[in-house]
């Protein structure tokens, strides 16, 4: 767990993360989303003290991180940042492997941790070990940023705009990877970005900075449904908010009684399915199973009234 | 490409090369004078020996001149090159017995303008044919090692012992040597001592960038004095040091010789290292300084293990630059008796004997084109690792 308890930091006088507290539960990804200047960014930073808090502290697993050498700090926390950073003149094993040697494993531990988490992100360790950042795609090249991250099994991984330099398709299938790998490692996230599409499709939870301050800090399910203000409000997008929140909530809700035509849906299909499904086959009703039975049938007008509930 | 069509596979520095070989052999190819300081008779190339043994030497020249016209064939114009320069040293070699034989007891053959022109034609045909075979470093090393070897086998084989510059030679043969070792001395120690100051000089002012706005101005102010006035303003301060100082007299501090020499080498030596070190660590990419900070690096092993190794390139240029530069300021070093090189120019000089002037000269300008090439080496070798990402 990492407590975030009242943190500050001031330049000039100006506050620039204005008392920000949260609490992040492990084995969960946590998205930071703000504008530019809204102090995302240096939020992060104070985490693992690349950035010293002017004021407040934080925790992880009830430590303060300042009783600790803050590069020490650094090499139990993963850092994963925009445009990779890979060390050019150094081949993808040795950039893997840079946390565990700064720590002291030895060359056959070191060798079969790059190994396991080349596989981990798909890429053959006969292939690329050897390669040097530059004669890798920009996929490529994010992968082996966030498996260097990973390298040493850190308590927390911190990542800024992990995937800002990637082009829109590639950074979808990157997002769908880093959440199964999260899901399979159990280990715990705080990205920071500027999309919230990304922080919605990514987090468990949100948290919205603006000027300094947390100004919302929820599910995904919550910042769509409940902006806490205008600010969030237009991040979110008034537009396609119905449809966002329809994409997050599960057909199981509003299952009915009764009967329908047509292919049955999964329960755990989301409800933006089930109302693409009817607007698609002109239907007023689709139906639902469960375990290959089916179960019931989700209406038209159920799915509408559940959108303009908080249209 | 135009060009090319137009000339129809002509390569148009072949082209030049040619018409300026041309012009070459009109020039006096040797002369011949009674002793080593009248100016003595232009000898032209094809006057220098019998026809017969005159006309294959400039038959190779005139053919390796052809050859450098095809533009298409590097190799060709390479190898064209290499039997032009081996033209001319058979007519150096052969014109030389020949043009001595019963000129007289003191007489001297020097190679004359003509030959140097041709020789500059030739060598430049070999760096325009290399320029565009593009040898590897390791080949090139090679290269270097077979052309060194050569050149010391001709020289032993005595060959070109009849030209004057050889009698000079033979008659010095010690002194040359200890030219030699004390140019050497004077060009790589002050490089060493420099390196000594200005890597750690350049780290800080990468550090600190009011060090660095301080620092550099005064190394560039150094840079700009003139080389003579320099040496010339180590000897009333070096005077003063060893008159006032025992103990620096005693380590041979003093307003002549080495020491004064050796310093103002070491003051112009600074400027490349510390600009270059700061330049080669200013250009790691700051994403990569970023993420080695973020990883837990200590300042210490973000040097040692980013910033140095992708800095290399542009530090060894800054190397390269002053071992350069210090091959021939050293030269100047004679004029202070810190000996060197300089030693047998100045005493050239004061003799008018072109040819002593020589025995000065051309190893300082071979040494300064063996170290250039060796230090290009290592710079394309500390390179060798991907820069960019695609």
């Amino acid at each position: 767990m990492i407590e975030i308890d009242a943190i500050t930091k001031c330049y000039d006088g100006q506050p620039a993360v204005d008392a920000v507290s949260m609490t992040v539960e492990s084995g969960t990804i946590t998205a930071i989303v703000g504008t530019s200047g809204s102090g995302k960014t240096t939020l992060l930073r104070m985490i693992n003290r690349l950035v010293e808090p002017s004021s407040g502290e934080v925790r992880i697993n009830g430590q303060s991180t300042r009783e600790e050498k803050p590069h020490l700090l650094r090499r139990r926390i993963g850092y994963a940042i925009q445009g990779h950073g890979l060390f050019p003149h150094q081949t993808v094993a040795r950039n893997i492997g840079t946390v565990p040697r700064l720590l002291g494993w030895s060359k056959d531990k070191v060798r079969e941790r790059v190994d396991e988490l080349l596989r981990l992100f798909s890429m053959e360790p006969e292939e690329f070990r050897d390669r040097y950042p530059a004669e890798l795609s920009g996929g490529q090249q994010q992968r082996v940023g966030v498996a260097r991250a990973l390298a040493s099994r850190p308590d927390l991984l911190l990542m800024d705009e992990p995937f800002g330099a990637l082009d829109p398709i590639i950074r979808t299938r990157a997002q769908e990877d880093l959440r199964q790998i999260q899901q399979k490692l159990g280990s715990t996230i705080m990205l920071v970005t500027h999309d919230m599409e990304e922080a919605i499709r990514l987090g468990d939870r949100v948290a919205v900075m603006d000027g300094g301050k947390l100004v919302q800090y929820g599910t995904p399910a919550e910042i769509i449904a409940e902006p806490a203000s205008d600010f969030v409000a237009h991040m979110v997008g008034d537009v396609e908010r119905p449809l966002r929140l329809l994409s997050l909530l599960p057909l199981g809700d509003l299952v009915e009684e009764g009967e329908a035509e047509g292919e049955p849906l999964p329960a755990e299909a989301s409800l933006r399915e089930a109302l693409s499904a009817c607007l698609w086959n002109g239907k007023q009703a689709v139906p639902v199973e469960r375990d290959g039975k089916v179960v019931g049938r989700v209406t038209l007008d159920a799915i509408r009234a559940r959108a303009g509930h908080h249209g | 490409m135009s060009i090319r069509t137009a000339g129809r596979g002509l390569s148009p520095p072949g082209l030049l090369f040619a018409m300026l070989g041309a012009a070459a052999l009109a020039l006096p190819f040797m002369t011949l004078s009674p002793n080593r300081i009248v100016s003595g008779q232009g000898v032209a190339a094809w006057a220098v020996a019998a026809p017969g043994i005159a006309l294959p030497g400039l038959a190779a020249v005139l053919a390796g001149l052809v050859l450098g016209l095809a533009a298409a064939y590097p190799k060709l114009r390479l190898a064209g090159a290499l039997a032009g320069l081996a033209g001319l040293l058979w007519l150096l070699s052969q014109g030389a017995a020949a043009l001595l034989d019963g000129a007289g007891e003191y007489a001297r053959v020097s190679p004359a303008a003509g030959f140097w022109c041709l020789g500059l034609v030739l060598m430049l045909q070999v760096a325009d044919a290399m320029a565009t075979l593009r040898p590897g470093p390791g080949l090139r090393a090679l290269l270097l090692a077979a052309f060194l070897a050569v050149l010391a086998a001709i020289l032993w084989s005595g060959l070109l012992s009849d030209l004057s510059v050889m009698v000079e030679y033979a008659s010095r043969a010690r002194a040359f040597r200890d030219a030699t070792l004390r140019h050497l001395g004077l060009a790589f120690g002050s490089l060493a001592a420099a390196g000594v100051i200005g890597f750690p000089l350049g780290i800080l002012c990468h550090r600190q960038a009011t060090l660095r706005g301080a620092t550099l101005p005064v190394l560039s102010f150094l840079q700009t004095i003139p080389s003579l006035a320099m040496f010339g303003l180590m000897i009333p301060i070096l005077g003063w040091v060893g008159a006032t100082f025992p103990a620096a007299r005693a380590v041979g501090i003093a307003g002549i010789g080495f020491a004064p020499a050796f310093l103002a080498l070491v003051l112009y030596s600074l400027l490349p290292v510390v600009a270059n070190t700061v330049a080669g660590l200013a250009s790691t990419p700051p994403a990569a300084l970023e993420a080695a900070r973020g990883m837990g690096m200590t300042a210490g092993q973000r040097l040692w293990q980013v910033e140095l190794p992708l800095g290399l390139p542009v530090i060894l240029a800054g190397l390269r630059i002053v071992l350069v530069q210090n091959v021939g300021l050293a030269v100047i070093a004679g004029l202070i008796g810190g000996g060197g090189y300089g030693t047998f120019v100045f005493q050239g000089l004061n003799q008018t004997a072109t040819d002593l002037i020589l025995l000065g000269a051309l190893p300082t300008v071979l040494l300064a084109l063996v170290a250039a090439i060796v230090m290009d080496i290592l710079v394309e070798l500390a390179r060798r690792t991907p820069e960019t990402t695609p």
